[in-house]
């Protein structure tokens, strides 16, 4: 059992949880992901090491609400546990001194966005951070993302906070203003690490993607996890989560997500109903 | 009195009533059919099983108490030489060792020594109490074992009772290796392998599951925390793919993904979070056990039509026959001498069907077997939703990626001492399918045990 020290309302349909884990966070580097266990006969779910406190022995993960398991940890209360938590997992994303490093963020990927950006202001680069959310609502760790930037940036679609658009046109602005920029880091859903690949490709700006393939083992052990980079297969749980953008096939990222659309869907609605029927919301 | 001259048949389920469950598929013997069959070995003075068995049973003297009714005591005997007798009762090629050379083979079928091993462990199994054998007094050592398959939780398991406090670090959240997550349940329940795991706990082995080696502590950082010697038994888990077109869509499982969701997730309990493509057509393709573990289970998923596609003939197929021969029954549709070059889609990013060409045996290679070659345009597609690379195993380099001073070989498995199982790094000892490629449970224990004495001899003089 891992116990669930601390836990949060981020955004809507999305939770913070603090675990105590003292021998991931002793070795947590930013870009590696945990794999959860909920319960007994619960599926494994890959979630990214949103922070770690190795004194305290604890990592911080945030979740988004989307199916049948997160749901269903939503409703498991701080003082209770989580059965199996297993990582750090995937390679740690490479931290240098790059010169001037654009952290770009969407959606549940600010979580993932921060420890990354966190790191390389550390290692003496120029952060620009860029969070992207549908409205204000879902921005969060802005305060704690500020601090390790040295610009930032927020955009939504509707524009309620920041700029209204998408975090590619804040990008975009950067670039055409000149702004000298060694590497873009990017994480978010599918379809905006792609934009965002595309907006930096005519520029030739190196831009890295962390991809969130379909995981089950995330040893390298069964190979669900399968993404095509320079058009040669990748296990992203041991050779990622992190490849160069410009050579990753979103396109068949894209598909393999939806491999259990159809199952899910199943699912969702009966953990629904389920939770219709026991009074819980 | 005369010999029967064949084995005892052991009950199963029918094929049309099993393959609409997960449940065993052979039943066991009953006490009076155990009886009789051990009542058809002739006690051998030169015991030639005995020298077939990789972790030399005293086979004669097991048999021999079942045939007076003292089954418990067999079970302790089986014990002396291997701690997972229920496991090994059902899924060793006996048929390729002590049973092969079994001096009755010569002339009847050979004595039913698994079945009979197999009878013993459950029997001591139902009865609900397991002896504990005496463990000798804490000699202040600790060994870390890295990974939970038969081969780390027999040197976790003998070690034990030589005084050592063994921990076993294993990746997956349950522990047993393919034993919970490859081999399916139909033919080793899981609470087989539990019972097994239970027992290496009971001698005082400590497991710590979720934890991956490599990543969560170095193994340097093992001696560090103080352990004193280090086993690796991480198996051979690396998923092969044939590298051909349409591979990455979605339909195509590797074999350990099909299995790994169906056996270690319980996908096929609806009750269990995990999902499981449930396809009406698949294609499994290789020839080996996992191969033919596949082809059942997915049609246990419910599958209407499930090929198997092999590229050399029945005779060259490297799976046991008897799996072959409940594949059959079950109606798996053989397609031999074929092989898969192109996945085909059905423009939606799913697999449509499988482009195939035929192939005739040449001369022989260097595995001693017929090579098979493509016949020129004898291309062919066959109609399926799901493909499954079922061609074999890799080693995973996960932890020996991390451990540059063990060596490897030009393969990735771990180079070792045959004769003490001893790596390049100091205290550091490797065994099982990470030293010899994919192989079977019983050479993994083999090794294990022998490994676990020169550990213990490494130990015994030093003050
Ligand atoms: C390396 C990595 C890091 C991730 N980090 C985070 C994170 O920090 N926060 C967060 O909220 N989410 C993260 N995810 C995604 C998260 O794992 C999925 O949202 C979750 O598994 C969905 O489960 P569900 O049952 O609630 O939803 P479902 O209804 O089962 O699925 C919803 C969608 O989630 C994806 N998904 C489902 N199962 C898996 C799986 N086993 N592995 C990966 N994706 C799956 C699929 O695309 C699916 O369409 C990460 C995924 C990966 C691979
Ligand atoms: C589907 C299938 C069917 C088979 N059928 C048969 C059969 O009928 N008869 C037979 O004799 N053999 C059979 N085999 C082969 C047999 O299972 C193996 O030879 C045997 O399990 C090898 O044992 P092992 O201990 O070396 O490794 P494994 O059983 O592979 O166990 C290795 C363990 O190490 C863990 N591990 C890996 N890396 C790490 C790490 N870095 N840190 C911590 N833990 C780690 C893995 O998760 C795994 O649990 C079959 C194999 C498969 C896949
Ligand atoms: S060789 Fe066969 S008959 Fe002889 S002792 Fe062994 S099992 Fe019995
Ligand atoms: S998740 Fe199984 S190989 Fe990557």
């Amino acid at each position: 059992m891992y116990k669930i020290l601390e836990k949060e309302d981020i955004a809507p349909g999305e939770k913070l949880y603090v675990l105590d884990a003292p021998d991931i966070a002793r070795k947590a580097k930013p870009g590696q992901f945990v794999i959860i266990i909920i319960d007994e006969k619960g599926e494994r779910i890959p979630l990214t090491i949103a922070d770690f406190n190795r004194e305290k022995g604890t990592i911080t993960i945030i979740v988004q609400e989307v199916g049948k398991s997160t749901m269903q940890l939503g409703n498991i209360k701080k003082g209770e546990g989580i059965l199996n938590v297993v990582g750090p997992l995937g390679i740690p994303t490479h931290i240098e001194k790059y010169g001037t490093v654009v952290c770009v963020g969407g959606g549940v990927g600010i979580a993932c966005i921060y420890p990354i950006a966190r790191g390389m202001k550390e290692a003496g680069n120029r952060v620009i951070s860029i969070l992207g959310a549908r409205t204000k609502d879902f921005i969060f760790w802005e305060d704690k993302i500020k601090t390790v930037s040295d610009e930032f940036y927020i955009t939504t679609d509707d524009g309620s906070s920041g700029k209204k658009g998408f975090v590619s046109d804040q990008l975009k602005d950067i670039i055409d203003n000149k702004e000298k920029i060694d590497l873009v880091m990017t994480i978010g859903p599918a379809i905006m690490m792609k934009v965002v690949s595309e907006t930096t490709r005519p520029f030739n700006i190196k831009t890295v993607v962390s991809l969130n393939s379909i995981m089950v083992d995330g040893t390298g052990m069964c190979g669900s996890c399968r993404v095509e980079v320079d058009g040669k297969t990748k296990f992203a749980c041991v050779d990622g989560p992190d490849f160069d953008a410009h050579k990753v096939n979103f396109n068949l990222l894209n598909d393999r997500q939806k491999v259990y659309l159809k199952e899910e869907k199943e699912a969702h609605k009966k953990c629904r109903l389920e939770e219709r029927i026991s009074g819980n919301k | 009195m005369a010999i029967n001259k064949n084995k005892t048949p052991m009950p199963s389920q029918s094929p049309g009533e099993r393959v609409k469950n997960f449940n065993e598929v052979p039943l066991g013997y009953t006490q009076e059919q155990a009886v009789a069959e051990a009542k058809r070995c002739i006690q051998c003075k030169n015991a030639p099983c005995v020298d077939g068995c990789p972790v030399e049973i005293d086979i004669p003297a097991f048999i021999k108490m079942i045939a007076e009714g003292d089954f418990i005591g067999a079970a302790i005997k089986l014990k002396e030489k291997n701690c997972l007798p229920g496991v090994c009762g059902r899924v060793c090629p006996q048929e390729d060792q002590c049973e092969k050379v079994c001096t009755l083979a010569r002339k009847f079928d050979p004595v039913a020594i698994g079945s009979l091993e197999r009878f013993a462990a459950d029997y001591e199994q139902g009865r609900g109490k397991i002896k504990i054998p005496e463990k000798t007094k804490a000699n202040g050592k600790k060994i870390a074992v890295v990974g939970s398959g038969p081969s780390g939780l027999t040197i976790a398991g003998d070690l034990a009772k030589l005084g050592y406090k063994v921990t076993i670090f294993e990746a997956l959240h349950k522990a047993g290796g393919v034993l919970v997550y490859g081999i399916p349940e139909f033919r080793l329940p899981k609470s087989i392998v539990q019972r097994e795991v239970d027992y290496i706990e009971k001698l005082g082995v400590e497991i710590k599951p979720d934890y991956v080696i490599g990543k969560v502590h170095a193994v340097d950082e093992l001696f560090e925390m103080g352990y004193d010697a280090v086993y690796v038994g991480i198996g051979a888990g690396l998923p092969m793919f044939m590298k051909i077109d349409g591979e990455n869509l979605n339909g195509v499982y590797s074999a350990n993904e099909l299995l790994t969701r169906s056996n270690l997730m319980k996908a096929y309990d609806d009750s269990y979070d995990t999902p499981v493509i449930k396809a009406k057509k698949y294609a499994v393709v290789g020839g080996g056990n996992v191969a033919m573990d596949s082809a059942r289970t997915a049609l246990r998923l419910g599958a209407e039509k499930v090929y198997n596609v092999y590229r050399r003939s029945r005779k060259e197929m490297p799976a046991r026959d008897e799996e072959i021969e409940r594949a059959e029954e079950e109606g798996i549709d053989f397609r031999l001498l074929t092989n898969p070059v192109r996945i085909i889609d059905n423009g939606n990013g799913w697999v449509k069907a499988l482009e195939c060409i035929r192939m005739e045996l040449g001369e022989p290679d260097e595995s001693g077997r017929r090579r098979p070659v493509p016949v020129k345009s004898s291309e062919f597609t066959i109609d399926v939703d799901v493909v499954v690379m079922a061609i074999g195993a890799g080693a995973n380099p996960l932890l020996t990626s991390a451990t540059p001073d063990i060596k490897l070989n030009k393969w990735g498995y771990i180079t070792v001492d045959e004769k003490t199982g001893m790596t390049s790094k100091k205290n550091v000892y490797a065994g099982g399918d990470i030293v010899t490629g994919s192989a079977t449970v019983i050479s993994a224990m083999g090794v294990a045990r022998k490994i676990a004495r020169v550990i213990h001899e490494s130990f015994k003089y030093e003050k």
